[in-house]
């Protein structure tokens, strides 16, 4: 099937997310979409998917020109989308997840989707099994899920939005022969990435966007540097990182074990010192967000003693955390981190540690003046904190935070972040840990981590399988320990 | 106390408790597709009040009844139309209509108080009604009864045998993936929050032609609105724990009066009051036996495991959040 | 940051609280109009004449200096227990236990003034058992928030279950130790000697005391909620409990602030009622003004200022449907049904509007 988008517009009120996008997707073939966050990927392919109507424009189905307005329409005509978040239902099992929405009325055929389902899997060599609860399962094996369902539908054009971030390259490889597969036989592939090697690795077309335009488009075989060009202009900074001496223990843990996420966390015993900046890395849910709320006293260990500066602290309550200069900021900036509704300026009196009764609000104005100048944060003070962008809300976190933090614990700091942002970010951190605050960050992209990070924990099924200086190792070693071959 | 007394009384726990199951199990329907409506107390009053109304001008029970099941569904309607299209609170909504209905139905019921009207005949079932023990128990009633034991079973392998009840259960918990799947939420919340209230109108009309004929101000089903919100809670989300709940709550109910007996310095009103916050604070068990803790301690033991098993059902995710499709 | 970007930024700032109070007000005017006809259509349901049912609710209420006071003894206790429900709003509560909250004041009011009778200076036991009110209703609201962050019962159960045990325990105490000499009876405990009266104003049967706590109540509210650091972390807790670990602020803490907050306005409330409404303890005592304040902070939009006005409106339609069974032949409940028809128009409205002008922030997550 071949798609053709013309001219597509996509308005949120004065930002045009699409500004006029025109590309060509030949059936048979995987074509790349490539550009860094932000640059307007996800809203062109939710577009494409029907999940969300286009301002103008047109989409052309094998030279029909077709106006389509939701999932279903898109998926008659034979187009789908694996979402970037999952969109399933964890409570409920992997066949069930597999048939809503292939099966209607009140004849019960849970055989018939049953064998549909076992061929399907078969034939692609996936391993899942159709009465697993979906909440246990990694977020590869959910992707797995999704392209059957999608394929029993009989789509013919397959749309994946960032599909190899928090997969294990073992996950990896079985999706990328599946997805040539599916090439091979007729169908279209289309692959949605902020990732350069994963683009060069799969895709026989790659069209650049940046600012909500296209920059370009290439044919296999690319030229990295000409693709960067097109995806950032001028060639990006990359973090620097300078050496740092480390100090006195912060944080010791000894076979701690506590509640969370898709497997909990047991047997963690591990030193952190002043100083250090620490790379989590692991598939999504390893572990590393438990140990992250663990550290930052959000969440209490069932097992094992803490101690924060020489003194036991499992089972203490948040405030003595905060007491010691312990702060946690969380993935989800705005479910986790902020309060929807108020402003900036109420943020910071929220902030304020003066003792009194009454709010100061003339200082907590001139405080958020004072920090969004600082931080540059495209905001004023009564601006509503969830009007901002990603990047933004990421600044204006780290600008509630105090120069005196003695731990800062990060859950995936640039998720989301265009290149510069997620720049500023690490530059930021960095001068953290230069006045000897460690720094313990999770994050699904191991590059980032290993150009970043001065010491890795490898997070897999719940427990930490390697703890090693970024010296001591290197790329390979460390994908193997993800995926759990260690 | 003799067996046939005993026999008596818990047929009248299955009787009594034929309008708090027809209203505990329709409300599951709409929360287990994510609807909370919190109407239900109104609603049962105000069908009541139409059921015995239309039931006395038109001499019909069954029109009574009809009519009385539109009206809890019409109610139920409201609750969704402001929820999935005006994107306003389910709570505040549902908790300004039980207000609302109540009030509407004393002041269009006045003229219709403490009076003589049609009531549901009772009906044994011939052959099964001679059974011992069992026929009294559950073949000698009267339609609305046999009903809500019907209702049980059909909800049951509706909403978990089915594809259309699979498809009801996934809005319930995440109804932006329907939406990504073709399965229209908004119509889906729709149908069974309507189905709902048509179920809880079928127990308002019990109560006003069946269980407590007449009408007054008050009926003397005040109340059991909310205990049938508390009872979806109490099951787990699920029609037959449901049902378990509401027939621990007659049986609490007909022990009150029983007991009345007993103690008769206390007035007869803390009787009929009691039922309701024992109900309501059966939901500290539920959620004691949740605690992590308590799944801990149980989880060693199998005896242990299964009776908290028993006892765990899990909300729908997506129940009383509101979404937007674009 | 890239010069594409900046031009793709669009924040969107908090309006002024006077902008937001007019455009409200705005709305509630349409509500009131569509309410007007929904009502006319229901009296004509009743078979009763519309335009002389709202004729006899004006004169009812406000016809008369002595029908004002009545409405002033309504607005009294409504008012208070709408100040006290702001609090609980604004950190995400429904209260729904607040009608327990005034049984209980009103209950641990008459204990501390059947402890007064035949004393020489009744004025100690008349304040003594405000404080006893206040101090019954937030014990009572404190038992609803401990069932709900350390039982896990959703305040709505918890309250009414302890609404039902409150009405019961009234009941249990007029019929048992409370009871009249002679025959128990559903009119209540024997009435107070006038000395624990509050006093009042002959005429028109109002108590300045009462309208002075009523305001007292109001502008202590206002500046707790937008002055104080008490205020703020409440509404901050009520936009998102899940970052309260961001400020070090604890959500159960702060829960169980808001209900004693809620609970000792409700028992104030319950007080008023008893020694400067009824003068004794009667089953209905809280007269559902409990659920009608949660109406009247909806309505109000939990506007600190437009509660008062509400609830004088509430009040005198209260008042004057009392007239309406004696007039009309119909009960009294029609201002109830106008009551929750104001608020569910009041929100259809809002919710038009939102369709209307819908804001696009979503693109911020790519």
């Amino acid at each position: 099937m071949r798609i053709e988008l013309r001219d597509i517009h996509k308005h949120y009120g004065a930002v045009k997310a699409n500004n006029g996008i025109t590309l060509v997707v030949e059936p048979g073939t995987i074509h790349g979409i490539l550009g860094e966050n932000g640059a307007g990927k996800s809203t062109l392919m939710k577009v494409l998917s029907g999940y969300i109507g286009k301002t103008s424009g047109a989409i052309v189905v094998n030279d029909t020109v077709e106006d389509y307005r939701t999932p279903a329409e898109a998926s008659r005509l034979g187009v789908g989308m694996l979402y970037q978040e999952p969109l399933d239902f964890p409570p409920l099992s992997v066949l069930d997840n597999f048939v809503v929405g292939q099966a209607a009325g009140i004849k019960n055929k849970q055989a018939v989707f049953r064998e549909k389902f076992d061929t399907l899997v078969r034939h692609f060599n996936f391993s899942l099994k159709p009465d697993d609860v979906t909440r246990r399962l990694t977020v590869g094996e959910r992707q797995q899920l999704e392209i059957l369902r999608l394929l029993s539908l009989g789509i013919e054009v397959l749309i994946l939005d960032e599909p190899t971030t928090g997969i294990t390259a073992e996950q990896k490889e079985s999706l990328f022969r599946a997805l040539k597969q599916l090439a091979a036989e007729g169908k279209s592939v289309i692959l949605v990435s902020h990732k350069l090697q994963d683009a060069e690795a799969l895709c026989d077309t790659v069209t650049v966007l940046r600012g909500g335009e296209v920059t370009g488009s290439m044919k296999a075989p690319y030229d990295a540097n000409v693709l960067l060009e097109m995806m950032f202009g001028t060639p990006p900074a990359s973090p620097s990182r300078s050496a740092v001496e480390y100090g006195t223990t912060v944080l010791s843990m000894h076979n701690v074990a506590g509640p969370g996420g898709r497997t909990g966390l047991s047997n963690c015993t591990v030193t952190l010192r002043r100083g250090e900046m620490v790379g989590l890395a692991g598939l999504e849910g390893s572990g590393q967000g438990v140990f992250l709320r663990l550290a930052g006293g959000i969440t209490k260990p069932t097992a094992g003693t803490m101690e924060l500066s020489g003194r036991q602290v499992q089972g203490n309550d948040l405030h003595s955390f905060k007491k010691a200069g312990v702060v946690f900021l969380p993935t989800s900036r705005l479910e986790e981190g902020l309060m929807p509704g108020m402003t900036i300026t109420e943020h910071f009196a929220l902030r304020d540690n003066d003792t009194g009764f009454l709010v100061r609000w003339q200082e907590a104005e001139e405080t958020a003046q004072t920090k969004i100048r600082k931080f540059r944060v495209m905001g004023t003070p009564i601006s509503w904190v969830e009007s901002l962008s990603g990047g933004n809300q990421q600044r204006l976190l780290l600008s509630l935070l105090s120069k005196e933090s003695m731990l800062l614990l990060l859950e995936q700091p640039t998720r989301g972040l265009d290149v510069e942002s997620a720049n500023w970010v690490w530059w930021h951190l960095n001068k953290y840990c230069l006045r000897r605050t460690t720094v313990v960050f999770s994050s699904s992209d191991l590059e980032e981590i290993t150009t970043v990070a001065d010491r890795i924990l490898v997070f897999f099924e719940g427990r930490i399988v390697m703890d090693v200086k970024k010296e001591e190792t290197n790329v390979n070693e460390l994908s193997r320990a993800i995926a759990g071959k260690f | 106390m003799s067996e046939v007394h005993i026999t008596i009384v818990l047929a009248g726990v299955v009787a009594g408790a034929a309008p708090i199951l027809l209203a505990t199990l329709g409300e599951t329907i709409t929360e287990k597709a994510g609807l909370i409506n919190l109407s239900l107390d109104g609603t049962i009053l105000l069908s009541a009040m139409v059921a015995f109304a239309i039931a006395y001008e038109t001499g019909s029970v069954i029109m009574g009844y009809l009519c009385a099941a539109v009206v809890g569904a019409v109610i139920a309607a409201i609750v969704a139309v402001f929820s999935i299209h005006l994107r306003q609170s389910q709570v505040a909504v549902g908790f300004v209509l039980t207000l609302m209905a109540r009030d509407l139905a004393y002041f269009l019921g006045n003229s219709y108080s403490r009076i003589q009207g049609p009531h549901v005949t009772p009906e044994p079932i011939p052959l099964l009604e001679k059974i011992p023990f069992f026929g009294q128990l559950f073949f000698n009633h009267n339609i609305p009864v046999y009903l809500s034991l019907l209702l049980i079973g059909v909800c049951w392998w509706y909403m978990y045998r089915t594809p259309q009840g699979l498809n009801m259960r996934a809005v319930g918990e995440h109804p932006m993936a329907c939406f990504a799947r073709g399965v229209d939420p908004k119509k889906i919340q729709m149908l069974y929050a309507l189905c709902g209230g048509f179920f809880v109108g079928l127990a308002g009309a019990t109560f006003s032609l069946c269980t407590k004929p007449g009408w007054g101000r008050p009926q003397g089903a005040e109340g059991t609105g909310w205990i049938a919100l508390a009872l979806v809670i109490f099951g787990g989300w699920h029609p037959v724990r449901a049902a378990i709940g509401a027939y621990l709550f007659s049986f609490l109910q007909a022990m009150g009066i029983y007991l009345q007996g007993w103690f008769p310095s206390i007035p007869a009103q803390v009787f009929q009051v009691a039922p309701f916050p024992l109900m309501i604070f059966t939901l500290l068990i539920i959620n004691v036996v949740q605690r992590e803790s308590v799944i801990t301690w149980g989880e060693r033991k199998t005896w242990a495991r299964s009776l908290l098993g028993v006892f765990s059902g899990t909300m729908p995710t997506a129940l009383g959040r509101s979404y937007r499709l674009d | 940051m890239p010069a594409e970007m900046r031009k793709r930024s669009f924040v969107i700032t908090a309006q002024s609280r006077v902008d937001i109070v007019l455009k409200y007000s705005r709305d509630l005017v349409v509500a009131l109009c569509v309410v007007m006809v929904f009502t006319t259509v229901i009296l004509l349901l009743a078979g009763a004449p519309p335009l002389a049912a709202y004729y006899h609710i004006l004169k009812g209420s406000l016809g008369s200096w002595m029908r004002f006071g009545h409405v002033i003894k309504t607005w009294v206790p409504l008012t208070l227990c709408s100040c006290g429900l702001l609090y609980t709003f604004r950190i995400g509560l429904w209260n729904i236990g607040v009608e327990g909250q005034v049984m209980m004041g009103a209950i641990f009011t008459t204990f501390v003034l059947r402890l007064g009778i035949g004393s020489q200076m009744p004025m100690i036991y008349l304040m003594g058992s405000f404080c006893a009110g206040i101090a019954g209703g937030a014990v009572w609201a404190l038992l609803a928030g401990y069932l709900k962050t350390r039982g896990g019962i959703h305040e709505i159960f918890g309250g009414l279950g302890l609404n039902f045990v409150a009405q019961a325990v009234i009941l249990w105490l007029i019929f048992g130790p409370w009871k009249r000499v002679g025959i128990a009876s559903m009119s209540g405990t024997e009435l107070f000697p006038r000395e624990l009266w509050l006093p009042y104003i002959f005429h028109i049967r109002l108590s300045v005391a009462a309208l002075v706590l009523a305001i007292i109540a109001i502008i202590v509210t206002a500046l707790m909620l937008r002055y104080t650091k008490i205020g703020l972390y409440l509404k901050a807790l009520g936009s998102n409990v899940n970052a309260a670990h961001m400020f070090d602020l604890n959500p159960h803490g702060y829960m169980l602030l808001a209900m004693i907050f809620a609970g000792g306005f409700a028992g104030l409330a319950g007080s008023v009622q008893v020694s400067g409404v009824y003068h004794r303890l009667i089953p209905s005592i809280s007269s559902n003004y409990g659920y009608l304040a949660l109406l009247v902070v909806m309505l109000a939009n939990y506007s600190v200022w437009l509660s008062p006005a509400v609830a004088f409106f509430f009040a005198c339609l209260n008042v004057g449907s009392i007239q309406l069974p004696m007039v009309l032949q119909v009960d009294s409940s029609l201002s109830g049904v106008i009551q929750g028809a104001l608020v569910l128009a009041a929100l259809a409205v809002h919710g038009w509007r939102l369709r209307t002008q819908r804001v696009e922030v979503e693109w911020t997550h790519e």
